[in-house]
């Protein structure tokens, strides 16, 4: 019986590791930066290239930062959640327009000019979030993607959740979901705002 | 990103090349022109590679320290082999931060603060990580254990057992006697 035992409880183990191990997503990278200050930056707004945004305007606020770009496959698949999202008014969505031009491989960033590039950006994120519904009370454009580098971005779309103090709580990679949403989300806003 | 004009050591070497080629006869010369063809009409081929830095010390750290971090995108590549978007840029964050005067370690640190330990290929020793580094080795420890216990107890297993005299005597008369003629 005893001979039988061992291999039999070695096996086990190396079932239950290999289920755990083979269920996560390897895409599903713990970011440091939650807990940590979201990092700063300026960048122009999509809608008012004049005006500059920065995290600190959202300083009192829990609010949301979405990663996105008209290029981005499964961004077009959040977007109506993230829609809903601000129609429920639970909290207020930004969004970071993630290398719109540079990041479209169907586009040879290279020979556009500096300047061309920023106004090819923004006309095509302006007009996709006319066509899809506009979730965000404003979005930020990022060019060259050096603001993703500072927020561990390496995967559009990403969430985080960031806190009155200006702290990031929650970073979800991948679209959000309704599954997401229900029971990632808005628990966590709810407890933040208490 | 604009790319400045200049000579590698690399394309020089290459531009000697392609005149021998062009020198070494007509058939070189029409494969040569084959090559060109095929180089020319397939636009999967036309994106040239990145630029290199400016200087070659550069670069060398820049593979340096790219080869021990791991691309976001594609996992099992590092930063310095793969061709991913991210790792494009943040080949050009490290080649920025070279010139900026940054040591390797700063650098390194620059990226864990980001993307987390999991962008080194060798993660720090700390307490998430004990088991990940004296794993191996003691799973190799039990497995000596446990294989000197069964060695141990086979061994005490085995009795000796001598011969009885009658069995001596009938040994002897077994090998003494003649082999029987055929």
């Amino acid at each position: 019986m005893n001979r039988f035992l061992w291999p039999l409880i070695g096996f086990v183990v190396l079932v239950v590791l290999l289920a755990v191990g083979l269920g996560l997503n390897p895409r599903e990278v713990p970011s440091p930066l939650v807990g940590k200050p979201a990092p700063a930056f300026s960048l122009p707004q999509v809608a008012a290239p004049e005006q500059n945004f920065a995290p600190k305007d959202m300083l009192g606020k829990v609010w949301l930062l979405n990663v996105w770009a008209t290029w981005c496959v499964s961004c077009r698949e959040e977007h109506p959640i993230l829609v809903e999202l601000a129609k429920n008014k639970a909290l207020p969505l930004v969004g970071l327009n993630y290398k719109e031009v540079r990041g479209d491989g169907s586009l040879d960033s290279d020979k556009i000019a500096p300047d061309a590039e920023k106004k090819l950006a923004l006309e095509r994120a302006n007009a996709w979030l006319n066509e899809h519904g506009n979730p965000y009370v404003l979005s930020a454009l990022d060019l060259d993607g050096r603001v993703g580098i500072d927020y561990g971005v390496y995967g559009v779309p990403e969430t985080y959740i960031i806190d009155k103090a200006g702290i990031v709580r929650l970073k979800h990679i991948g679209p959000v979901t309704p599954d997401v949403y229900s029971r990632k989300i808005l628990p966590l806003v709810a407890e933040l705002n208490k | 990103m604009m790319r400045k004009p200049f000579t590698t050591e690399a394309q020089r070497h290459r531009e000697q090349q392609r005149e021998r080629f062009l020198a070494s006869g007509s058939l070189g010369f029409m494969v040569f022109l084959c090559v060109l063809c095929v180089s020319v009409v397939n636009p999967a081929f036309s994106k040239e590679a990145a630029p290199l830095a400016q200087d070659e010390a550069t670069e060398k750290r820049l593979v340096a320290i790219s080869s021990e971090l791991r691309c976001l995108v594609c996992q099992n590549e590092s930063l310095s082999g793969s061709n991913a978007e991210l790792a494009h840029d943040l080949r050009r964050e490290i080649r920025t931060q070279i010139a900026a005067g940054r040591s390797d370690a700063e650098i390194r640190d620059f990226m864990v603060s980001r993307y987390g330990d999991f962008v080194l290929y060798r993660p720090p020793l700390k307490g998430t990580t004990l088991l990940l580094w004296f794993g191996p080795g003691l799973l190799f420890v039990g497995g000596l254990v446990a294989l000197i216990r069964y060695l141990r107890r086979r061994n005490s297993a085995i009795k000796d057992a001598p011969l009885s005299a009658q069995e001596r005597e009938e040994l002897e008369r077994l090998l003494s006697a003649k082999e029987p003629k055929k």
